[in-house]
C-alpha cells in the first residue's frame, strides 16, 4: 500500500539525488511551507463551511445551499468578499501593533501545525519536546490577542481582550495538566512516541477513569483557550458587539477569523492524539485479527476522522450553551477544573508507576 | 456625556452600550460606568428613535389613531389596539358584540404567546445561545400564520376597531388554533431540556438582577417584572375586561424576585394563554363582529382612560376630548418605559454579562419606551 511515508521517502530522495544537499533542504523547506498554507486554507473553507452546516443543523434550518452543490463554495465566496473589502485601520489606533495583531495571531496557528503527526510516516517536524512546543507556542496567541484589543482604541476590544488574557492565561494550567497527564503515562514529551505507545489501545481506553476526567478537562480547558462557545467573553456578542477584533475588517478581519478556526483543529488535533491515539488504528489488545483488519483503513482517515469528531463536539457545545459570565469562568478554573487536574495528574502518575494500566 | 455622570471617577471606564448593539434589541442606548467589569451606574438614554405618536395621534380621527399605536409596542400591537378601541369605546359607550369580544381575547392571548416566543428565544441569545431563537420561531411563525389569514398582517396587525373587530374570523382558524396548541404541547418540554435546565443558565439567571417586592412597586413596574417580585398587578384579574372574567386562568406569581423568576413567569404564562385559548375556541358566539357605529366618532367633553395589559405589563391610554373628532390630547403609559426605569437598580453592582441578562429578561421593545 502506498503510504506516506513513501512517498516523501521519494521525494526527498530524488531532491537530494538532483539537487546539492543544501538547495535540497531549501527546496524541502518551502515544499512543507506551501504544502502547510494550503493546508491552512483549506482547512479554514471547509472548518467555516462545517460550522454553518452543524449550526444549522442543531437550528432546525438548511444552512448555505446556493453557492455551488449543496452550498460548498460558500466560504469561497464569502472569502472573496472579504478579501476585496477595504482593510479599515481605525482614528487613534496604533497602526504598527494593530496591523501586526492579525499576523501574530496567524503565525501562531501555522506554527502548531509543525508537530502534529497527519499520519503514519507524516509529519512536518518531529520535535523530541513536542508537547512542550505545543503548550509554549499556543500561550503567544494570547499576546496577538491583547495586542488586537489594546491597539485598536476601543474599550469594547480592551474588555474583550482583558478577558480573553484572564481566560487563556487560567485555561491554559488546566489544559496543560491534563496533556501532562497522558506525558505521564506515554513516558515521552514526542508526539510520534505518544502515537506509538497506543499501538495497543487508545489512552480513553487503556488509562480508566483517570484519563477519562483529564480528556473532559482537556475539551472544556482548549474550548476556553480557542475563545469558544460556552467561553467565548473574549467577543462576546450580546456583550460587547466583537470583542478583541470589533475594529477589524476586511482580510485583517479574515486571518483573526481563519486563525480562530485553524485552532480549533489543532486543538482537536491535538486531542485526538493525545487521547485517541492520532493516527493509529483503533486495536484492541491482542485481538490480532480484529487489529488487521483496522489498519486496512488508512491513517489518515483515522486521524481527520477522530478530529473532525472533536470538532464537531466543540461546535455542538457552541450552538447549544448559553455564555458563562466572566467570574463564572474563572471560577469554574481556579476552583474547579485545576484542583481536580491536579489531583488527577497525582492519581495517573500512581497509575503509571503501578502499572494499572492495559 | 462624560461630564454628565456625577459619580465618575478615575480610572473608570464609560462606555456607550447602543444604540447600535446586539444586546439592546432595536436602539437602545445606555451610557455604562464601568470599574473594570463591574457596573457602576446606568444611563439609559431615549429619543433615537421618538416618533412622537402621541402627537401625531393628536391629528387623527377615533378611527385612525389606533393604527398608530400598531408601532408602538410592535410585538403586542393587537392589544395596543385592543386598549386604544376599548377607550373609544368607553367614550362612546358602545356595547362590543359578545363575538367581538371572544375574537378580540384569543387574539390578545395569541399574540402574547407570541410575543413571549420571541423573548425567550432572544434572552436565550442575550446569554450567547443561538439556537432557541429558531426554535422559538418554529412556533412563532405558526401564530403569524392564524393572524395573517384573518387580519392580513403578520406584524402591524390594526384588527381591533372600535365597536369590535374589522373583519370575521377566517374559517381556518379555529382548526389552525388547534392545530397550533397541539403543536405547542408537543414542544414545550424541549424549551426546558434546551435553556430552562441548562447549568450554565441557571447560574447566569439566578440571583442576579435582584428587584425586591418594594422596589417593583416604587418603580412602577407592571406585567412579568412585577409578577416576577411578587407584585398581583395582571390587569386581567384586577379589572377583568371582555370575557377575562368569565375565563379561567391564573395570575402567575414569583416571589424569587431575580432573573430566573422573571424567566418562569413568562413561560408558565404562555401556558395559561393556552389554557384560555383552549377555553374559548370552541365556543366562539355567534352574532356580529362589530357593533353599529356612526362613520364619524365624536368622543363627548371629559377624560377617558383604559388599560389593558399587554405582553410586557399594563397599557395605559388616556384621552382628553373636547368634543370634537380627533383626541385633544393622548398619553400612553407604556410597560416598558417604567420597567426599564428599574434596570440602573437591578444591574448596578453586576457584570456586563449580568447586565445584558437582566435586559434580556426585562423584554424590552425600543419603540414602546420611545413613542
Amino acid at each position: 500500500m502506498l503510504s506516506f511515508h513513501s512517498i516523501t521517502d521519494s521525494i526527498d530522495s530524488w531532491l537530494n539525488h538532483t539537487f546539492s544537499p543544501t538547495v535540497a533542504l531549501l527546496l524541502e523547506c518551502t515544499i512543507v511551507a506551501i504544502a502547510a498554507i494550503a493546508l491552512f486554507a483549506t482547512l479554514g473553507l471547509v472548518l467555516v463551511l462545517m460550522e454553518r452546516k452543524v449550526a444549522a443543523f442543531m437550528q432546525i434550518r438548511m444552512g448555505p445551499n446556493r453557492v455551488g452543490p449543496k452550498g460548498m463554495f460558500q466560504s469561497l465566496a464569502d472569502t472573496i468578499k472579504l478579501v476585496m473589502k477595504e482593510g479599515l485601520t481605525p482614528d487613534g489606533a496604533d497602526k504598527f501593533l494593530f496591523n501586526l495583531a492579525p499576523f501574530i495571531v496567524m503565525i501562531v496557528a501555522m506554527l502548531l501545525l509543525a508537530p502534529i503527526g497527519f499520519a503514519s510516516g507524516f509529519q512536518i517536524w518531529d520535535i523530541n519536546i513536542g508537547v512542550l512546543y505545543i503548550s509554549a507556542i499556543s500561550s503567544i496567541s494570547v499576546i496577538g490577542i491583547l495586542m488586537a484589543g489594546w491597539a485598536s482604541n476601543n474599550k469594547y476590544s480592551l474588555l474583550g481582550a482583558m478577558r480573553s488574557g484572564a481566560q487563556i492565561v487560567s485555561y491554559e494550567l488546566s489544559a496543560g495538566l491534563s496533556i501532562l497527564s497522558i506525558v505521564v503515562l506515554s513516558g515521552s514529551l514526542q508526539l510520534s512516541d505518544i502515537v506509538g505507545a497506543q499501538s495497543n489501545g487508545w489512552w480513553i481506553f487503556k488509562g480508566h477513569i483517570p484519563v477519562i476526567i483529564s480528556f473532559v478537562i482537556f475539551i472544556i480547558a482548549v474550548t476556553a483557550e480557542t475563545n469558544r462557545a460556552p467561553f467565548d467573553l473574549a467577543e462576546a456578542e450580546s456583550e460587547l458587539t466583537a470583542g478583541f477584533h470589533t475594529e477589524y475588517s476586511g482580510m485583517k478581519f479574515a486571518l483573526i477569523f481563519l486563525a480562530e478556526y485553524i485552532n480549533i483543529f489543532i486543538v482537536c488535533a491535538i486531542g485526538a492524539t493525545l487521547f485517541f491515539g492520532g493516527w493509529m488504528p483503533l486495536h484492541i489488545g491482542n485481538w490480532q485479527s480484529f487489529n488487521h483488519i483496522m489498519d486496512y483503513i488508512p491513517s489518515s482517515l483515522w486521524f481527520f476522522g477522530k478530529t473532525f469528531f472533536l470538532i464537531f463536539v466543540i461546535m455542538w457545545f457552541r450552538w447549544t450553551f448559553p455564555r458563562l459570565r466572566i467570574d463564572q469562568l474563572l471560577q469554574l478554573e481556579w476552583k474547579y477544573l485545576l484542583p481536580i487536574s491536579m489531583v488527577n495528574l497525582l492519581l495517573v502518575t500512581v497509575m503509571a508507576i503501578m502499572g494499572w494500566y492495559f | 456625556m462624560i461630564e454628565e455622570i456625577g459619580t465618575t471617577a478615575e480610572g473608570d471606564l464609560v462606555i456607550n452600550i447602543g444604540p447600535q448593539h446586539p444586546a439592546t434589541h432595536g436602539v437602545l442606548h445606555l451610557v455604562v460606568t464601568l470599574n473594570g467589569e463591574t457596573i457602576k451606574k446606568i444611563e439609559p438614554h431615549l429619543g433615537y428613535i421618538h416618533r412622537s405618536i402621541e402627537k401625531m395621534c393628536e391629528s387623527l380621527s377615533y378611527r385612525q389613531f389606533i393604527y398608530v399605536t400598531s408601532r408602538m409596542d410592535y410585538l403586542s400591537s393587537h392589544i395596543n389596539n385592543h386598549a386604544c378601541a376599548m377607550c373609544v369605546e368607553k367614550g362612546l359607550q358602545i356595547e362590543v358584540p359578545p363575538r367581538a369580544q371572544v375574537i378580540r381575547v384569543l387574539m390578545d392571548e395569541l399574540t402574547r404567546i407570541a410575543s413571549h416566543e420571541l423573548w425567550w428565544g432572544a434572552m436565550a441569545m442575550d446569554l450567547g445561545a443561538f439556537t432557541p431563537f429558531f426554535h422559538a420561531f418554529r412556533e412563532r411563525e405558526t401564530i403569524n400564520d392564524i393572524m395573517e389569514e384573518t387580519c392580513g398582517a403578520r406584524l402591524t396587525m390594526n384588527y381591533m376597531v372600535p365597536g369590535g373587530v374589522m373583519a370575521d374570523l377566517h374559517p381556518n382558524f379555529q382548526k389552525r388554533v388547534k392545530d397550533f396548541i397541539a403543536l405547542y404541547k408537543s414542544k414545550i418540554s424541549e424549551y426546558d431540556e434546551l435553556v430552562t435546565g441548562n447549568i450554565i443558565f441557571q447560574g447566569r439567571m439566578k440571583d442576579v438582577g435582584f428587584l425586591s417586592k418594594e422596589d417593583a412597586i416604587s418603580y412602577g413596574c407592571t406585567g412579568p417584572i412585577a409578577r416576577g417580585s411578587g407584585v398581583s398587578c395582571d390587569i386581567r384579574k384586577l379589572y377583568p375586561y371582555e370575557v377575562y372574567g368569565q375565563v379561567e386562568f391564573d395570575e402567575v406569581l414569583e416571589t424569587r424576585c431575580d432573573s430566573f423568576g422573571r424567566y418562569l413567569i413568562r413561560l408558565r404564562e404562555m401556558q395559561q394563554s393556552i389554557r384560555i385559548i383552549e377555553q374559548l375556541i370552541d365556543n366562539i358566539p355567534g352574532g356580529d363582529f362589530q357593533a353599529k357605529t356612526k362613520a364619524v366618532l365624536k368622543l363627548p367633553k371629559g377624560e377617558f382612560y383604559a388599560r389593558a395589559e399587554t405582553a410586557r405589563g399594563e397599557l395605559g391610554v388616556y384621552i382628553i376630548s373636547e368634543g370634537g373628532t380627533t383626541p385633544y390630547r393622548i398619553k400612553f403609559r407604556s410597560p416598558g418605559f417604567s420597567n426599564l426605569s428599574a434596570l440602573d437598580h437591578m444591574a448596578r453592582g453586576g457584570k456586563i454579562g449580568d447586565l445584558v441578562a437582566t435586559m434580556g429578561t426585562l423584554d424590552l421593545v425600543i419603540p414602546d419606551i420611545d413613542r
